[in-house]
């Protein structure tokens, strides 16, 4: 079998990040189903949330193409 | 971009399928070398172009009563001025902000909507340079605005939060200078491009295999493709979502910086 273990790197560092955006949207719905009219101010924050938490993920997509 | 690679594998016979490769995205189309004028130059100028033909068009003549396409103005305005830009800078300073944060994101959801509009076919983020170039101009930003404010000494003193004891401060003020100068815009302009990036070669790798399994598989690889096709269509419609949802990340976080050079404290 051959390929490159880098994109094996990429499948690591999108464990954590998976589950860290699973964690932020259940948190996100659970806050809307409480409280319906706090959406707006949860939505942008969930999304930050959702954007920082993604990061490590890009990190290793972008390092996977970088050490080939 | 997946005409090209398209008309190379019909025309490369027999070869085995290529997957694609980061390769497929540099396209120069005159010179060649650094100077050269590549694809995402030229969907880079033609956005530009359409955003202020758009822009100009539908408010010369703005009415009480809108039309339909300066509602579409109007709206995608009203949401960067008061969803992002009142809601996270605060009523007090957002308004000279607000024509950055509403450029970058027209600039960036059109470029990334190009992504997957058929003539063009190509998200511009999807060159590393372009996105870096949009994240140095809010790193500088955020840097003078804060700087300006309270004084380069003082801006690395807040740095670090008030009220800790003394042997952390040296440790959290080289974790908080990583932060402010290397990780907050290497992330910003990484996720914008990684996304793009990602995108773009995972559509390219299903229509460019859909096909080559059509082509040359046999029945039941011919069955694959459609389902290859099928699964490109589906993540189409996924990229578009991806892709307005970046744009409006990247404003965010961007409005989140700058807020954080005016608030008062660290």
């Amino acid at each position: 079998m051959t390929g490159n273990i880098a994109i094996l790197g990429y499948g690591l560092s999108a464990i954590g990040p998976g589950v860290g955006i699973g964690l932020i949207f259940a948190a996100y719905i659970n806050g809307v189903a409480r409280q319906p009219e706090a959406r707006g101010m949860l939505q942008s924050i969930a999304i930050l949330g959702f954007a920082l938490a993604e990061a490590l993920a890009i990190f290793g997509l972008v390092l996977a193409f970088v050490f080939k | 971009m997946s005409l090209n690679v398209l008309v190379s594998l019909a025309t490369a016979d027999g070869g085995g399928y290529q997957t694609p490769t980061s390769g497929e995205f540099y396209q120069p189309l005159w010179f060649d070398g650094p100077l050269a004028i590549t694809r995402p130059a030229v969907v880079l100028m033609l956005s530009v172009g359409l955003i202020a033909w758009w822009l100009l068009a539908t408010t010369r003549k703005a009415a009480i009563v809108p039309s339909k396409t300066q509602w579409i103005t109007e709206g995608a305005y009203g949401f960067i001025r008061n969803g992002v830009g009142r809601d996270i800078i605060g009523s007090k300073d957002f308004l000279r902000f607000v024509p950055l944060l509403f450029t970058l994101f027209s600039l960036i959801l059109v470029n990334n909507l190009f992504g997957v509009i058929p003539p063009i076919q190509y998200p511009t983020m999807s060159r590393i340079g372009i996105p870096i170039a949009l994240t140095l101009v809010v790193y500088v930003t955020y840097h003078y605005i804060g700087m300006k404010r309270v004084g380069v000494g003082q801006y690395f003193k807040n740095l670090v939060p008030a009220g800790l004891p003394g042997w952390i401060v040296p440790m959290i003020f080289v974790l908080e200078v990583i932060t402010f100068f290397i990780t907050r815009p290497l992330t910003l302009a990484l996720r914008l491009f990684g996304n793009m990036f990602a995108g773009h070669l995972l559509l390219l790798l299903f229509i460019t295999g859909g096909q080559y399994m059509i082509i040359n598989g046999g029945i039941g690889l011919k069955v694959a493709g459609v389902g290859s096709y099928a699964m490109a269509f589906v993540l189409t419609i996924f990229e578009i979502l991806i892709e307005f949802l970046q744009a409006y990340i990247f404003v965010l976080l961007t409005a989140t910086y700058i807020a954080g050079s005016l608030a008062d404290e660290h």
